[in-house]
């Protein structure tokens, strides 16, 4: 060993971690790998942190999920509790119930730890939904990272649903609620429907199987998946490098920040261990499904203001606001009314999951683009995310309608109506503001680059007139005002060649060029400054 | 396809200058030229070792409190009893274990952060460096490289060539999977008409879900919502749970005068009604009774139905009305059911019709 150390006096002996770091090299190859990665750059800025937080609730979920099987029963067996839960003495429950009380009541830490998961879970996916729309956003899904946008895409999908499999564990009478209403939705299915329930439920809801089944889909495949999938996502962020936003010395073709050693190991590690102790300090304070409270389930027993947790709330939503459209024919029933909101469901995800390579057709660009946008440098794409969450925010409202309608002493029908109109208009209003306060935005920067920055300051001219001063900016302001990349609208070009003879130009070509317009075009952006607007109104009469 | 991509010219052009990913330098002719990174300016720790020396102290201190926060945490673990109940403002009265479990390991677990944090930000250098991106697309030769290699590689294979070779191959991989597929057969049983029946025929007694006695019509007051289970039906029989998802029942008294709808009033008796309770938009309970209109809501998704008028759905998301029991009184005075629900309970499916 001590022959392959590089150490100057053969007689002494490398220190004792160079020792452990060459066996791993001579069988690992640690040291060409660390020579790469070591002092690897990461660019710094607020929102990056986002997706650290998803990072670290899923690290938390995991370690407190593994916890909680030590000690949980995943069957619906009928016992008699006997725990130490007085008001629950002697009720008829599942085993699952039974063994989810004796966490929260029996087994000391046990609550603190079934909560810390839950509400691990609540930050996981709240997190998730922030961070895709940071990149949705700032166009961080541009090329190379399309396939990462979809492994998070996928990872919040499979997240939604790992989430409702595992509150679905308990057996209370609030997540078995839940389930039948799942149950309710699969059997709307045309022709499938209800096979698929009587094969996931082993039979008739609620049959004895589903919690068993519930626990090896929560706690082995989706995770499982998800775990492939973070990993794949985290490969790809290390490979592709951070994205940055424009700034000084910040180009396409490089990545300024702090090295991996020593400043983003200790950021990065000391941020998994603040939002450890975030969640488990409001673990120790906030109750978070008090199943004791609900009791067991019973399919002819339910709680009013019954809500599934959040990221579950816009599927809620667009079950409640839906109509009851049934058609009866040949004998068979299209339960529209809950078969549309499902198909809603899928849609309404997909076209986000979608967006990147919508975009990049419209723009037909095919570099690789590193540096972030602005939002309001992107106004159509802006303006279209907004209008997403407008309508996702307005489902979610839509899921909490009978919370609504008591909180605020309305009529829950009114609330209902509101959610109906809410999901067509909400969204197509917001679509527009948002494209005018972007551009607004653009103007803003526009003018300020041309004519400096409002100082406050307001000078008496000795002819008397008053104006106000304008400073300057600076080069660096100058340049990260400017930095983006402005696309001209796609044409078609003229309808007859250059010999006269009509071209064929087909329908998608024409969408293109219509989309492209609505993107680029001579309203759809405002031309950013040129150096030749800016020197003439420079060099002329001062700054005004 | 090419003719899809967008004309060079319509691509934004300045990215050309700088191809090579070079900084480029402040010049007269491009007033919004990169100035390159600005210079690190020095934090105070930098230049005053006393206030480096206050910002380990700070660092050692959260480290040290997480120490201490640990230690707290397992002393609480044992002297704290699983039950004993305290009063927090303005939490309330909350268990007192998990208040201190979690605000000592948050604590415990909050502090190595921040100190690690306050480490790296006020002594850990804080200059900026820059590192070079690289296409992620391979060079051209490594391209033809590959793209030659799987060429020899297929050709040694003669998988273009033997096609009998080939297409039996994909023939297998094709078949394997039915074996899985075939092997999940067994998750559960083939629907039949099992969502056609309930518990409910002829002669079954309506036992209150309450007092498990069976029903009377005097039981029954006007304004009054009373839920029903079919008689035999007992809390710990093994498939009590999936009869009572079809079979519960709830039960109104209306004035017969007001009952509008023809059939309602020839399947009730003196005006008493019997409606499923299991909700026809998605199966939940519904549960809550308006009695001056004899409106029913279900308190999942709203859906509301008028037990006046054969409990027609007049709002919300269900798609049709209750189905309703034809109950009657037997010799001995009890209400009894005269025959299953004409129709299937609950959530509407493909086969229902």
């Amino acid at each position: 060993m001590s022959t392959t150390t590089s150490t100057t006096d053969p007689r002494r002996k490398a220190p004792a971690g160079e020792r452990v770091a060459d066996w791993a090299d001579g069988r690992l190859g640690i040291y060409s790998l660390a020579k790469t990665n070591m002092r690897k750059i990461f660019p710094d800025h607020w929102s990056f942190m986002l997706g650290e937080i998803c990072l670290y609730s899923f690290l938390i979920i995991i370690l407190t999920g593994v916890y909680l099987t030590l000690f949980f029963h995943p069957s619906m067996n009928e016992v008699e509790y006997h725990g130490s839960y007085i008001p629950l003495q002697g009720q008829l429950m599942s085993e699952a119930f039974a063994s989810t009380l004796d966490i929260s009541f029996d087994v000391r830490g046990g609550l603190l730890i079934r909560q810390i998961h839950h509400w691990a879970a609540i930050v996981f996916l709240a997190g998730m939904f922030v961070h895709m729309m940071r990149v949705f956003f700032t166009g961080a899904f541009r090329k190379p990272r399309e396939i990462n946008w979809m492994f998070g895409f996928l990872l919040f999908v499979l997240g939604m649903f790992t989430g409702f499999t595992g509150y679905s564990l308990p057996d209370d009478l609030l997540s078995g609620t839940g389930v039948r209403f799942t149950q309710g939705a699969i059997l709307a299915t045309p022709i499938v429907g209800t096979y698929i329930s009587m094969f996931l439920f082993g039979g008739e809801f609620p049959g004895t199987d589903f919690v068993a089944r519930f626990y090896s889909i929560h706690i082995l495949l989706l995770p499982g998946i998800m775990l492939g999938l973070v990993v794949g996502h985290l490969i790809l962020v290390w490979y592709h490098k951070h994205t940055q936003f424009a700034g000084p010395g910040k180009t396409n073709k490089n990545v300024v920040g702090m090295p991996l050693l020593p400043v983003y190991t200790a950021k990065a590690g000391g941020f998994f261990f603040l939002v450890f102790g975030f969640i488990a300090m409001v673990a120790g304070i906030a109750s978070i499904n008090p199943i004791w409270v609900l009791g067991p389930y019973r399919p002819d027993q339910v709680s009013t203001g019954a809500q599934p947790d959040w990221y579950m709330g816009f599927a809620e939503g667009l079950i409640r606001a839906m109509p009851g459209w049934e058609i009866n024919l040949w004998g068979h029933t299209l339960v529209l009314g809950v078969f549309i909101p499902l198909v809603l469901f899928g849609l309404f995800l997909g076209v986000i999951a979608l967006y990147p390579f919508i975009e990049s057709w419209v723009t037909g660009d095919k570099r690789e683009h590193h540096i972030l946008d602005r939002p309001r440098n992107a106004p159509t794409r802006t303006a279209f995310g907004v209008a997403w969450v407008t309508s996702y925010m307005i489902m979610l409202i839509g899921g909490g309608n009978d919370i609504v309608a008591t909180h605020f002493h309305l009529s829950i029908n009114s609330v209902t109506w509101f959610v109906r109109i809410g999901f067509f208009v909400g969204p197509v209003i917001a679509f527009v503001v948002t494209k005018r306060i972007c551009l607004g935005l653009q103007r803003r920067d526009r003018d300020k680059v041309l004519h400096g920055r409002e100082s406050g300051i307001i000078k008496r001219l000795p002819h008397g007139e008053f104006i106000e001063v304008h400073e300057p900016l600076s080069q660096e302001a100058l340049h990260t005002l400017t930095a983006h990349d402005q696309y001209q609208p796609a044409e078609i070009g003229p309808a007859v060649d250059e010999n006269g003879v009509e071209r064929k130009v087909n329908g998608t070509q024409k969408l293109r060029a219509k989309l492209s317009n609505a993107y680029f075009g001579e309203d759809n952006q405002i031309p950013k400054p040129t150096a030749e607007e800016y020197k003439e109104i420079t060099s002329g009469h001062g700054h005004h | 396809m090419s003719s899809q991509d967008t004309p060079e010219e319509n691509l934004p052009a300045e990215r050309a200058a700088d191809e090579h990913g070079a900084v480029r330098v402040a010049d007269e002719k491009d007033p919004f030229a990169d100035p390159g990174l600005p210079p690190h300016e020095h934090r105070i720790q930098d230049i005053d070792e006393r206030a480096a020396k206050r910002s380990e102290r700070a660092v050692a201190f959260l480290f040290t409190l997480s120490m201490l926060a640990t230690i707290g945490f397992i002393a609480a673990f044992v002297a704290i009893p699983k039950d004993e109940i305290v009063y927090i403002f303005p939490l309330g009265h909350i268990s007192g274990l998990n208040f201190a479990l979690g605000m000592t390991l948050g604590l415990a677990l909050f502090c190595i952060g921040a100190g690690a944090v306050h480490w790296a930000r006020t002594l850990m250098s804080d200059v900026e460096i820059t590192d070079e991106r690289h296409p992620i697309a391979a060079e051209p030769e490594v391209k033809a490289k590959v793209l030659a290699d799987f060429k020899e590689g297929a050709q040694e294979s003669g998988l273009g060539r033997r096609k009998l070779i080939r297409n039996t191959m994909f023939g297998a991989l094709t078949l394997v999977p039915l074996s899985g597929i075939v092997l999940l057969r067994d998750l559960g049983p083939l629907p039949e008409d099992k969502l056609r029946h309930t518990l409910w025929s002829k002669g079954k007694l309506l036992v209150n879900m309450n007092t498990n006695e069976p029903l009377r019509p005097a039981d029954v007051v006007v304004g009054s919502l009373t839920f029903a289970m079919p008689e035999g039906l007992e809390e710990h029989d093994h498939d009590f749970q999936n009869e009572i998802a079809k079979a519960a029942l709830m039960i109104v008294r209306l004035q017969p005068d007001d009952i509008k709808d023809k059939q309602e009033l020839a399947w009730s008796y003196e005006g008493i009604v019997a409606y499923s309770k299991i909700c026809t938009h998605v199966g939940c309970p519904i549960s809550l009774y308006e009695q001056q209109t004899h409106h029913v809501l279900c308190p999942c998704h709203q859906s509301t139905f008028d037990l006046s008028d054969g409990a027609r759905v007049i709002f919300g998301p269900a798609g049709h009305a209750l189905p309703q029991l034809r109950i009657g009184v037997n010799d001995e005075g009890y209400l009894e059911a005269l025959s299953d629900f004409e129709e299937p309970v609950g959530p509407a499916f493909w086969e229902r019709g």
